[in-house]
């Protein structure tokens, strides 16, 4: 395509996707901003931030979001690769174990997040089994905001059966983009399947794990419906001290400054990705 | 010590479609093999069969004295040219070509000789530190080369190396090929669907078709007497000329009529005396003649190709087609009459049912 003129056609192809980003997200995030460096009165000011930064729960909320992204990523990326491997094995039913491993992906964080409590919570399932093998005599509470670790844990277990399907699809996308010639190149040069996996696919895939491991932290910063089922005020995260701010203090502002600070820490983590997982044009294919 | 020897190799798809079917083979060590054959013949899954990326059904593949059947690809002692070459673009050229040797924890000394080494043999040797998206299409498949011999294998195993080539290339690195594989006297394996490169490299040629060998020898042998009309019209540019015939007999000899005229045929024609027959000639086993001469066929001049080192005449006896290579300075013109006067001694004779050729010696 390269030097054919193709006039006005893309951009009028580009056209609604660009209107649709410009009124539903672009206004909104200069909105948020706006306001995130206002005070009350409409004028210019760091009041929110400092509000922010001096909150008892910011300290907590921040932390227990980084715990969560350090446990879930390399978490959900190992098992989504193991997902990804199985199924570009292309065994027996491969395409059934897709189906499986897909499911969580047509359920709703909400409601991933209440199916989790309804495991863990005092007359869940997962205490109605212990008790009927008798390895529990009575009912424990797992989801005890004393305990947070419990806590963290049924989070973690939650985000990791939601998302990590997504993972694996954008893995196994790649996986799929490249010839069997390089996996049988490396099985006849003598690699066994972890030296395979190490040597070869990862780097092949990196774009893929690129993509995914940038994806799959922003998303774990934005994590909020599943705290809140699970572990509703007991466990606090940015976004939902986001959401506490906004709507049981009716405080717009400093709201907007924790959704800034989200968006700050996804940039940066962003960039972090690109810079330890270069994608070197001379490297690709 | 690497003699290959394959025993009953069957190989089914879904259930039904036998890719390869009850192959023996033996190959001797330090012997180049080619199998060739047209697509779908089954010669790159009887070399992945070899090398150990499928599995039989049924047979037995033994290396060197050793039963390796059941065995990964990684403990058969083979290595392998890829089609695609499969060269890993996120390593450089050295790194790509100590793949290998890495896998198999050898002292980081050791490494940097041997790929140097091979580097040096394939002419490699400046490209070391490049990626292979910076290469050409004929250096990868150099680094495809050097990977794969820097092993010092038992076996090389080589799938269609030089037909992601451009013919200039493809030529020139047959000839690098022959050279390298001749000094390393390796046991090769080599699949293709040229029988030029097959002729050119083979120290013997194995014909597949349908999943089973057709014929086996060195390429002379089966250049000179295919074993049927599959290997006749396969080998050889252009393919070896068919006409049938009737065997008659007159005044106590044989001979075969094409048409109606009379083609003088040897004492025996594996004791047929009567019935359709198939004669296979080759072009250049025929010499045309201007004019009538005895023992000569008339025939009609249809297209004429000059191809430089010679005519290529395509002509017709009777409504039989058949293509004659004729000296540059042979008068030939379209619609001329010619006559032609075919080798006696290359004269082939083959069965019109089952295609197999008559021994007629």
């Amino acid at each position: 395509m390269k030097g054919q003129r193709l006039g006005w056609a893309p951009y009028a192809l580009l056209l609604p996707s660009l209107v649709f980003l410009a009124v539903f997200f672009a206004a909104p995030m200069v909105q948020a901003f706006g306001l995130a460096f206002q005070n009350d009165a409409g004028n210019w000011s760091l009041e929110s931030w400092r509000t922010m930064f001096a909150d008892a729960q910011f300290r907590e909320a921040l932390v227990t979001t980084l715990i969560l992204i350090v446990i879930l990523i390399p978490v959900q990326f190992v098992l989504a690769m193991a997902m990804a491997l199985v199924i570009n094995a292309r065994l027996k039913w491969s395409g059934l174990w897709l189906y499986i491993y897909a499911i969580p992906l047509g359920i709703s964080e909400l409601a991933a997040g209440i199916i989790w409590f309804a495991i863990f919570t005092q007359q869940g399932w997962l205490n109605s089994i212990l008790e009927g093998l008798g390895i529990l005599d009575r009912p424990y509470i797992f989801l005890n905001y004393q305990n947070p670790a419990w806590l963290i844990s049924a989070v973690v277990l939650a985000e990791a059966w939601r998302a990590t399907s997504i993972i694996m699809i954008i893995l196994v996308a790649g996986l799929q983009g490249i010839p069997r010639d390089f996996f049988e190149a490396a099985d006849v040069f003598g690699a066994t399947s972890w030296q395979k996996v190490r040597r070869v696919i990862l780097p092949m895939l990196r774009p893929s794990v690129q993509v995914a491991l940038i994806l799959r932290t922003i998303l774990a910063f934005q994590a909020f419906a599943v705290v809140i089922a699970l572990a509703g005020g007991g466990l606090t995260v940015l976004s939902s001290e986001a959401y506490r701010w906004y709507s049981d203090y009716r405080d717009s502002h400093v709201a907007a400054a924790y959704a800034g600070f989200i968006l700050m820490l996804s940039v940066v983590s962003t960039i972090l990705f690109l810079w330890l997982l270069p994608v070197r044009e001379e490297q690709q294919g | 010590m690497a003699e290959i020897r394959l025993q009953g190799i069957t190989k089914i798809f879904d259930k039904k479609v036998r890719a390869v079917d009850e192959v023996d083979l033996t190959i001797a060590d330090r012997e180049f093999m080619v199998l060739l054959g047209p697509s779908g013949c089954g010669k790159t899954t009887l070399m992945r069969m070899i090398a150990g990326l499928e599995y039989p059904e049924h047979g037995r593949v033994s290396i060197g004295n050793r039963d390796v059947t059941d065995l990964p690809p990684r403990r058969r002692d083979i290595s392998m040219v890829f089609q695609s070459y499969a060269v890993f673009p996120h390593l450089t050229v050295f790194d790509n070509v100590a793949f290998g040797l890495r896998m198999k924890n050898i002292a980081k000394a050791e490494i940097k000789r041997r790929v140097e080494g091979a580097a040096e043999l394939v002419q490699l040797g400046p490209y070391l530190e490049r990626y292979p998206a910076q290469l050409s299409g004929g250096q990868r498949q150099r680094v495809a080369v050097a990977r794969a011999i820097v092993m010092e294998p038992a076996v090389l195993l080589m799938d269609e190396p030089l037909s992601n080539l451009d013919a200039l290339l493809r030529l020139n690195f047959r000839a690098e090929l022959k050279r390298l594989v001749g000094e390393l006297k390796t046991t090769t394996i080599y699949v293709t669907h040229d029988q030029v490169e097959a002729m050119s490299l083979g120290d013997r040629i194995a014909v597949m078709r349908e999943g089973r060998i057709v014929q086996c020898g060195t390429p002379m042998e089966i250049y000179d007497r295919p074993a049927n009309r599959f290997v006749g019209g396969f080998i050889g540019s252009p393919p070896m000329n068919f006409l049938s015939g009737r065997i008659e007999r007159s005044n106590g000899h044989l001979q075969v009529g094409l048409g109606d005229q009379m083609l003088t045929v040897p004492a025996t024609l594996g004791g047929r005396t009567a019935g359709e027959v198939l004669v296979g000639i080759r072009a250049e086993n025929i010499e045309a003649e201007a004019a009538p001469a005895e023992g000569a066929i008339a025939a009609r001049t249809e297209v004429v190709e000059p191809l430089g080192s010679h005519l290529l005449v395509t002509a017709a006896v009777g409504d039989q087609k058949l293509k004659i290579q004729a000296r540059t300075d042979f008068p030939a013109r379209p619609d001329a009459p010619l006559w032609l006067r075919p080798e006696p001694d290359k004269l082939r004779w083959f069965d019109p049912e089952s295609g197999q050729e008559i021994d007629a010696r």
